[in-house]
């Protein structure tokens, strides 16, 4: 078993082209597998994170269907078999 | 439409506009009367700086992209864009015990001529940093980072920002860089240590007009010839120093408003500026609605509006901090970009315009450089 984590068609650069990241760690929580995500494609963590660790102010993580902004933030809890969707919030100028 | 690399050859001008939406990148031979233009670059991204430098037997086109989403960096071109480099990570980046997080690049300035490898970047929050290595890495110049009085600047309407970078020196061990809302602060040791130099420039918005920093500086210009006379668009004011920014005179004569942003310097002529005035503050917008420069020849003693070409009525424009630039020709090529999306350029010092482009995306930033010149331009 793993997390997922599914990227937007604008990260796909960043991770040689997959859509899909399986992060075969074990995570407990959101912050855990972006560390790990992190580790394994900086460039793609670089996107979706301040270098203060804050997810972008524009960017939408999902753990399941619920919006982290609306659990725990980076500290939402993650299980095996769980998919992370990284989203451009739906906003813009 | 496909972005389509411009070829300039030696002579020729190449004018790099940023917009909201990307980059375009004009080019002309030294006639400057048929433009021809490549882009959108990066669309869908905003582009507040952009430069060219020619140092060290490079061609390379750097870029200030920020994505709404997805963070800013610098991208690097090495054949005018035909291709840009994306770095794989974030090149500008603020040290985690900062607290700090790039927002985006307001400036982009080559280093001394001396020194090829080296160049300066403004960004936001206000911060400088320093690449030695062509502009491929970034690190923060600590002795601004780790000002004592950044915990009292503030933003202005664009953010707390440092937009501009003025060296003073050749070997810019001596250089002014210029924040919102901060004012200006001057080093003599290459940014080990900052100075404010704000004496005599007006903050209409706090309750002491005079403070010793916060003002909110909107662009300074000085021409390398004469590098210790400085002059200053303020947030209302007009300013000339001629003490590297230790004092600061009023030199608003004649103009329809002293507000304003951009500002730009003669490349030849050290007595000779630009400005775009804007009405006011509420409406920052042409005045009388008409389409005006401004140039002063006498150092501000006196300004004349440069208006053949222009539309002179009904002509609501906005021209931001670094949408106006010259080239470096013996007859001056002065250009600028409005929030409307249209360029005017001038092949003769200013005094006749004509439009180069109509629909751009609204424009931020423009920057002029003359192919196979390689001193000090943009």
């Amino acid at each position: 078993m793993a997390v997922s984590v599914v990227l937007p068609r604008a990260l796909l650069t960043y991770s040689r082209g997959s859509s899909t990241l399986e992060l075969q760690t074990g995570c407990g929580t959101v912050a855990d597998a972006l560390a790990e995500l992190g580790r394994r494609w900086p460039a793609v963590l670089d996107r979706i994170v301040t270098e203060q660790g804050e997810v972008r102010e524009h960017v939408n993580v999902f753990v399941g269907e619920e919006s982290i902004r609306f659990a725990a933030g980076l500290a939402t809890p993650v299980k095996d078999g769980d998919t992370i969707m990284i989203v451009a919030a739906v906003s813009g100028g | 439409m496909p972005v389509t690399a411009t070829t300039p050859s030696a002579g020729d001008v190449l004018l790099l506009v940023g917009t909201v939406k990307g980059a375009f990148i004009f080019s002309a031979d030294g006639k400057r009367k048929k433009w021809t233009m490549s882009g959108p670059h990066f669309p869908g991204e905003s582009v507040y700086a952009l430069t060219y430098d020619e140092r060290g037997g490079r061609r390379r086109t750097l870029a200030a992209t920020r994505s709404f989403h997805w963070g800013s960096t610098i991208r690097l071109s090495d054949d005018y864009g035909a291709s840009w480099t994306g770095p794989e990570r974030q090149t500008v980046r603020f040290p985690e015990d900062s607290g700090l997080s790039l927002v985006q690049v307001w400036q982009i300035m080559a280093g001394p001529m001396s020194d090829p490898d080296r160049l300066w970047a403004g960004v936001e929050p206000a911060a400088l940093f320093e690449s030695r290595d062509g502009g491929e890495s970034w690190v923060p110049v600590e002795g601004l980072l780790k000002h004592e009085h950044r915990p009292r600047w503030q933003p202005g309407g664009g953010g707390l920002c440092l937009h501009t970078i003025v060296p003073m020196s050749d070997d810019h061990q001596r250089m002014l860089i210029a924040i919102s809302t901060a004012g200006n602060y001057r080093t003599e040791d290459g940014g080990r240590t900052w100075r404010p130099r704000n004496d005599g420039v007006r903050a209409v918005f706090l309750p002491n007009k005079y403070p010793e920093f916060g003002q909110c500086v909107h662009k300074v210009v000085n021409h390398p010839a004469k590098p210790e006379r400085l002059f200053l668009q303020n947030h209302w004011g007009l300013y000339r120093s001629d003490d590297a920014g230790d004092s600061w005179t009023d030199i608003a004569n004649g103009v329809p408003s002293d507000f304003g942003f951009a500002m730009q310097m003669h490349p030849h002529d050290t007595d000779t500026v630009y400005i775009v005035p804007m009405q006011s503050d509420e409406f920052r917008c042409t005045p009388e609605a008409k389409m005006r420069v401004y140039r002063t020849r006498d150092a501000g003693a006196s300004w004349e509006p440069l208006t053949s070409g222009l539309p002179q009525q009904d002509a609501f424009e906005t021209v931001v901090r670094d949408a106006l630039t010259a080239d470096t020709h013996d007859k001056a090529g002065i250009y600028f970009g409005t929030r409307s999306g249209k360029v005017y350029a001038s092949n003769d010092d200013g005094d006749s315009w004509s439009a180069i482009a109509d629909a751009l995306p609204s424009i931020t930033c423009v920057k002029a450089f003359v192919v196979g010149r390689s001193g000090a331009q943009g």
